[in-house]
């Protein structure tokens, strides 16, 4: 293994990126509109909806808030926020939803939920669809301009829910990694690196926060285990395991991105990298499995421009 | 766009169902004034009541002078558009399946009778039995928009099944009769016997509380979010019924003689 002491590098900002690439794959993606009657309780639905969504590894999808909606930006005229979901197949992701929005959603008050997709009918999943049977034949449909609306009595009204939500085949796994010379150093210099990509539209970063500090490599000497931790990157671990780190480096964080295009997890990760670079950020990586995971090769060289 | 310019000033109806997008296409003028029209119950030719100029390159006819006795214009259409700048007779639109229909003034009886899809949009009043069932037939509207600015007559909806009928100001008795499902929403006065026999449909009544059938009983106040959808819909036409997407609104279902899930929404 090359460490990044060895690897190519070049220098942007004062910091050494390494001459890599994130790997990222190919994912099918849609995006929930959730509405409520304040700001507030549409956060508290779409921040329970996108909850435990981090990795597909060990979830049913990877969710996360893209941003929030003004009242004039939502079918409904109410506060809101688009919420983008991520899975292998239409039928994981039909089925990861339905389970998130029936009992995060539709269980919240005030709460409605939208389709923000384009639709192409063989590509679309079915929500309000599976949902409306919580109904119990006492639901209604309203359909207007080729959508349909599914009303659904509860306690405080009605829940309403869209029918169908199209797809879109986007991109996951995007990514870079933060090698700082502290602790506080690396997470100051996420921080940075989440905010400025969460401004790019068609993106999520599904980890708390937009961080994750327990980057993983694929298998584990347990032979149940999909992944376990990455002891190349572990900086405890750098006396006694083959280490990717320079001597100098004592904490490393990593930041994912989904999004609904190549283009736009590049253009978020080309907004963290640039961020994130700034005082004790020692090195800049991306993180990848020799290119035999996923067929979306991201360089970090690409991004500097 | 072709320009037809009604030249006759006949009291008999002249039933002109071949003013549509879809026979004019393809079509060279001479051709489309040879189209059947009948003059009471007299065969005769578009061009002996209209003048035909221009060409159907955009998919769409304009319609000039009072039209008021002339029928069945933009029946069963299915694209394109047809614009009217004065008034219109009987059966406007009826069957239309898709495209839509403008018309400058207005309109009589039966307009968007039993019509599938597409939008059919009176600055004017309207008639009797807009977006209603033919006597004998089981289903009227099934789909589509119908936006009167004006009044209308009795019995609009009349046995709708889906789509949406929008009235700028009053409507007569019995709207919604024997509603299957759909939409109607008013913004002026409502005759008597609203939403008898609906079956289920949701009827909006933006003015005053009318006078309910007492087959119509009171569920609760609320907040349907559903609504503002439609009223962002109805926007698009320049619709003065817009209100607050936090107005409380009182829901009555009915009608319970007849199926029961019907709604009617009033403003509390």
């Amino acid at each position: 293994m090359i460490s990044n002491t060895e690897a190519p590098s070049f220098v942007f900002q004062g910091v050494k990126i390494i001459d890599t690439f994130a790997e990222a794959f190919p994912i099918t993606g849609t995006r929930v509109i959730v509405t409520a009657v304040s700001k507030e309780w549409a956060f508290i639905a779409a921040t329970t909806s996108t909850g435990y969504a981090s990795s597909v590894i060990g979830c049913d999808t990877e969710a996360g808030i893209e941003r929030e909606l003004s009242p004039d930006e939502t079918p409904d005229g109410r506060p809101g926020f688009s919420l983008l979901f991520f899975a292998f197949s239409r039928e994981a992701l039909q089925k990861a939803i339905v389970a998130r929005v029936g009992q995060s959603i539709l269980t919240c008050p005030t709460t409605a939920c939208y389709n923000g997709v384009a639709i192409d009918p063989t590509r679309a999943i079915q929500i309000g669809g599976m949902l409306r049977f919580f109904g119990d034949g006492y639901q209604t449909s309203k359909l207007l301009d080729g959508k349909r609306y599914w009303r659904i009595p509860v306690m405080d009204g009605e829940f309403v829910c869209e029918d169908k939500f199209g797809t879109v085949k986007g991109v996951a796994g995007g990514n870079i990694l933060i090698l700082a010379t502290t602790q506080a150093f690396a997470l100051q210099a996420a921080s940075r690196g989440v905010a400025a990509a969460r401004k790019v539209p068609d993106v999520i970063l599904p980890f708390p926060g937009g961080v994750v500090r327990s980057g993983s490599k694929v298998g584990s000497k347990y032979k149940k285990l999909k992944a376990s931790t990455n002891e190349a990157y572990c900086p405890t671990l750098r006396a006694i395991a083959a280490s990717q780190l320079d001597p100098n480096v004592s904490a490393v964080y990593e930041i994912v991105i989904d999004g609904f295009s190549r283009e736009a997890v590049e253009a978020a990760m080309k907004n963290a990298l640039h961020a994130a670079c700034g005082e004790g950020v020692e090195c800049i990586s991306a993180g990848n499995y020799g290119g035999k995971l996923g067929p979306v090769h991201i360089r970090l060289s690409s991004l500097i421009s | 766009m072709i320009r037809l310019s009604y030249l006759s000033n006949t009291n008999v109806p002249l039933e002109a169902e071949c003013i549509t997008p879809d026979l004019f296409l393809g079509k060279s003028n001479a051709d489309i004034a040879k189209l059947t029209v009948f003059d009471g119950n007299r065969k005769c030719e578009l061009g002996q009541f209209f003048s035909i100029s221009g060409t159907m390159d955009d998919d769409s006819i304009l319609i000039e002078n009072d039209c008021s006795n002339v029928k069945l214009i933009g029946s069963r259409m299915t694209r394109g558009k047809i614009e009217v700048l004065g008034n219109v007779g009987m059966h406007l639109g009826a069957g239309i399946k898709g495209g839509s229909i403008l018309v400058r003034g207005s309109a009589t009886d039966w307009v968007g009778a039993e019509m599938k899809g597409g939008t059919i949009e009176i600055l004017g009043d309207a008639g009797h039995l807009i977006g209603a069932a033919y006597r004998g037939a089981s289903v009227g509207m099934r789909g589509g928009n119908l936006i009167v600015h004006g009044s209308c007559g009795n019995e609009v909806g009349s046995h709708m099944r889906r789509g949406l009928i929008a009235i700028g100001k009053n409507v007569g008795d019995f709207v919604g009769m024997g509603m299957i499902a759909g939409t109607i929403i008013t913004a002026g006065s409502v005759g008597i016997r609203a939403g008898a026999e609906m079956k289920r449909g949701t009827l909006v009544f933006l003015s005053e509380k009318p006078a309910l059938l007492p087959t119509f009983r009171f569920s609760c106040n609320y907040n349907p979010s559903f609504l503002t959808i439609y009223f962002n819909k109805l926007k698009q036409f320049n619709f003065p019924l817009l209100t607050p997407t936090d107005t409380t609104w009182s829901r009555y279902c009915g009608d319970l003689i007849s199926l029961g899930r019907g709604e009617i929404l009033c403003k509390a």
